[in-house]
């Protein structure tokens, strides 16, 4: 399955509203996308924000992103893209 | 992080009187108030700073829950004060539905990373439907608690 590690860049971290989101984000594709802590914990599913806020990622946590399905890697693109940009925070 | 550590006992209220959103943080900013968790003169500032952050975006995530919150650089500790609602509150949630459990967090500014570690917390537990039932029919407050340090103690699943 097509996966690739991303870092939270904003300040913030992945607070309420970053994780709306992504959240949003997510689940504009067909894909099935989970993402969890690179340095260990469960897989979540992306396009829950409850779950997302789980993961109480901060700035500079790595979280790999796994997408299974027909948009997966144009899913990974845009979540990477979205989370690099820092969400538009602050 | 341990719920139990923020949330304020005085401030766990299982049968809220207020049917509107605002007036629900209001009631349950007040119960933290009355606890003496919350300076009284902070009031306004608190109500009309989670007020304006449902309007950015509602903190009703779903499945009969909502977190509306507060960061200020007025406190240097953690408050929770919880709430339930029988007949369930319009936070114009995303799944629609109404709230009927309801976190009041308020957090230090400062304390940025502690901010997002007790989201984390707090949807640790939300996220469980056990728990979320559980929650809502608690009826005193020692309820609601021995549900938090059963979860603080990681012994609720599902």
């Amino acid at each position: 399955m097509p996966s690739r590690t991303v870092t939270i860049s904003n300040r913030l971290g992945l607070h309420a509203r970053p994780a709306m989101m992504l959240a949003e984000c997510a689940t504009s594709f067909s894909s099935n996308i989970s993402i969890r802590r690179a340095d260990g914990g469960d897989d979540v599913d992306a396009k829950s924000i409850m779950q997302l806020l789980m993961l109480a990622g901060t700035c500079g946590t790595k979280l790999k992103i796994t997408a299974e399905g027909r948009d997966a890697e144009e899913a990974l693109e845009t979540l990477d893209s979205l989370v690099a940009s820092g969400f538009d925070d602050e | 992080m341990k719920l139990r550590d923020l949330v304020v006992e005085k401030a766990i209220v299982t049968n809220l009187k207020a049917t509107k959103r605002d007036d629900a943080i209001a009631e349950l900013l007040d119960a933290l108030i009355e606890a003496k968790a919350v300076p009284g003169s902070l009031r306004d500032a608190f109500l009309k700073s989670a007020i304006n952050r449902e309007r950015r975006g509602s903190t009703g995530f779903g499945h009969g829950v909502a977190v509306p919150h507060v960061k200020t650089p007025d406190m240097m500790d953690f408050r929770i004060a919880v709430g339930n609602s029988e007949e369930g509150i319009d936070f114009k949630s995303m799944d629609k539905q109404p709230v009927h459990s309801i976190f009041l967090l308020i957090s230090p500014e400062s304390r940025l990373e502690e901010h997002i570690d007790a989201m984390g917390a707090i949807f640790a537990n939300l996220g469980k439907d056990q728990f979320r039932r559980f929650l809502r029919q608690a009826t005193s407050p020692e309820d609601v608690l021995t549900l938090i340090e059963e979860a603080d103690a990681g012994q609720t699943t599902g």
